[in-house]
């Protein structure tokens, strides 16, 4: 069997082997730390393991999302258990959607320089930069659909020069794009009046008594037929 | 023909009017304000300190957008009307012109858009309707006439100053009382016409632009005006809309409505004004002119 390539790696300033191919959080697991705070879902959907870097003779400092980011030779790392950043308190009952209202909970949106760092910070390669201009325009649509995908890591926040808080201000946007914006879904009411009507009780109450195989079974059908109705 | 256009923030929010009656009265004269895709907020405030390269990205972002879209349309202008935008944007212009070292780190750090090569002509919509139409095609142009109307030209300071950047005279500017005494209107003569309005101290010392808003449009209505007009989504803040605190704090002042130059030439054209988007409404100025 080939023996498993070694690389140093710097956590916190100390110098640790581990194996190559490891994420950055499993090289951190692997030196021995326990990570307490920072670490969540391990596969790049919710946000907690946001990290900062630098790689060997590379002046600049990198971020991420450390159960996504392969660690490499010569890294210096370490896992920020949380980006500080204030949020708006308001009630989405009582907010109007006008133009200026993101601007009035997150005034500092109003700084924004430019520069672009924002959007070069995210993990998921959001336009970030875009929704908070599409914001200081008042364009809460465009804000709300361009920042559909944050995991609210905080990143972007950590290396804005202009100290806004991105993420904070495009779920404000989001939210109301989603209550007075977004055109109602029949659907969705229709659905969510059977629920309360009890219509699917039963159901729910057969399902939750079912053997795990036979539920196994009845899923992998479901997914079936699915697929054919999509087709 | 298809000039590149940069909109700006307050022309997609309070002053959508402003941005509308332009794009409308453009068309008249065959001209399409085409506007730049991704374009971002100017930056509003210029920063004179002449190493804080850091603030004067946003234009020169604004500067590549112009550039690309101009190489589509077979131009090097961009079309401004916010006069605050104008000067932001003409004055990062001048400097990425005059230092090229500037220019180089800005585009250098700015690594996700071509480079900007310096060469992009920032123009006000009035220059360029002086410059590339003559105010005279437009007078032949423009069927309607303003009934002799009267305003007062009001530009504040961001058209005319600094130097490097006026539109047009910097104590005695006369391109609006030109471009609308073609098309019918009267403009007085308006010693006021290039007092600051109290600019941003509308946010934190509104006492200040009450004061300013209150002189300069007892001064415009002294020397015989009906209305103002102007250039600036911030001056219009403050003469329109802080005629309500003026009001407030000296009973007897009366109104005055307050135009943008665009809603009277597309007025001029055969096209509506929104009256719902003054705070002074213009009605009875309009209906005075049998306008």
């Amino acid at each position: 069997m080939e023996e498993t390539k070694m690389i140093k790696v710097y956590i916190m300033g100390k110098e640790h082997e581990v194996p190559e191919g490891l994420t950055i959080m499993k090289a951190i697991e692997y030196a021995g730390y326990k990570i307490v705070r920072g670490a969540g879902c391990r596969a790049g959907f919710c946000g907690a393991c946001a990290t900062v870097y630098r790689k060997a003779n590379d002046y600049k400092l990198r971020v991420a999302l450390a159960c996504q980011t392969v660690a490499e030779d010569g890294m210096y790392l370490t896992e920020i258990p949380f980006v500080p950043a204030n949020k708006a308190i308001y009630d989405i009952e009582k907010v109007t959607p006008k133009a200026n209202i993101i601007l009035q909970h997150y005034p500092e949106v109003a700084r924004c320089v430019a520069c672009n760092t924002c959007t070069k910070s995210c993990p998921q390669d959001l336009k970030v930069m875009d929704y908070i201009q599409a914001m200081k325009r008042g364009d809460i649509a465009k804000a709300a659909e361009l920042s559909f995908d944050c995991v609210q890591c905080g990143l972007c926040a950590a290396r804005c020069p202009a100290e806004i808080v991105h993420y904070h201000a495009a779920q404000l946007a989001r939210r109301i794009y989603g209550k007075y914006i977004a055109k109602p879904s029949p659907n969705l009411e229709k659905r969510i009046k059977e629920i309360e009507e009890g219509k699917y009780d039963e159901e729910i109450k057969k399902l939750k008594q079912m053997p795990l195989e036979e539920m196994k079974k009845k899923y992998m059908e479901q997914q079936k037929n699915a697929e054919k109705e999509r087709d | 023909m298809k000039i590149p256009y940069f909109p700006g923030c307050s022309l997609k929010s309070d002053a959508a009017h402003f941005e509308q009656s332009a794009i409308e009265f453009s068309k008249t004269l065959g001209v399409e304000l085409v506007e730049l895709p991704n374009w971002n907020c100017c930056g509003t405030v210029h920063s004179l300190t002449t190493d804080d390269i850091m603030h004067h990205l946003a234009c020169v972002r604004n500067m590549v957008h112009a550039q690309e879209l101009g190489k589509q349309l077979g131009t090097n202008k961009l079309i401004t009307l916010c006069a605050m935008c104008y000067n932001t944007l003409a004055q990062v212009n001048e400097l990425a012109k005059k230092k090229p070292d500037d220019l180089k780190t800005a585009n250098e750090f700015i690594d996700d858009l071509p480079d900007y090569e310096g060469k992009v002509e920032v123009l006000h919509l009035l220059t360029f309707l002086n410059n590339y139409v003559s105010f005279e095609k437009i007078a032949k142009v423009v069927k309607g006439r303003l009934n002799g109307l009267k305003l007062a030209p009001y530009y504040g300071c961001l058209l005319v100053r600094p130097e490097h950047v006026k539109v047009d005279d910097r104590e005695r500017p006369v391109l609006l009382s030109k471009l609308l005494g073609m098309v019918g209107a009267k403009c007085v003569e308006f010693p006021y016409a290039v007092e600051c309005c109290g600019s941003y101290h509308t946010v934190n010392l509104k006492e200040a632009v009450i004061e300013k808003t209150y002189t300069i449009v007892n001064n415009a209505r002294e020397n015989g005006a009906d209305a103002i007009v102007l250039s600036c989504p911030l001056c219009e803040f403050n003469l329109d809309k802080r005629q309500k605190d003026v009001k407030a704090v000296y009973p007897t002042f009366e109104p005055m409505p307050v135009f943008y130059f665009t809603e009277l030439l597309a007025l001029a054209s055969g096209k509506k004004v929104n009256v719902n988007a003054h705070y002074v409404s213009p009605e009875n100025v309009l209906r005075k002119y049998g306008l």
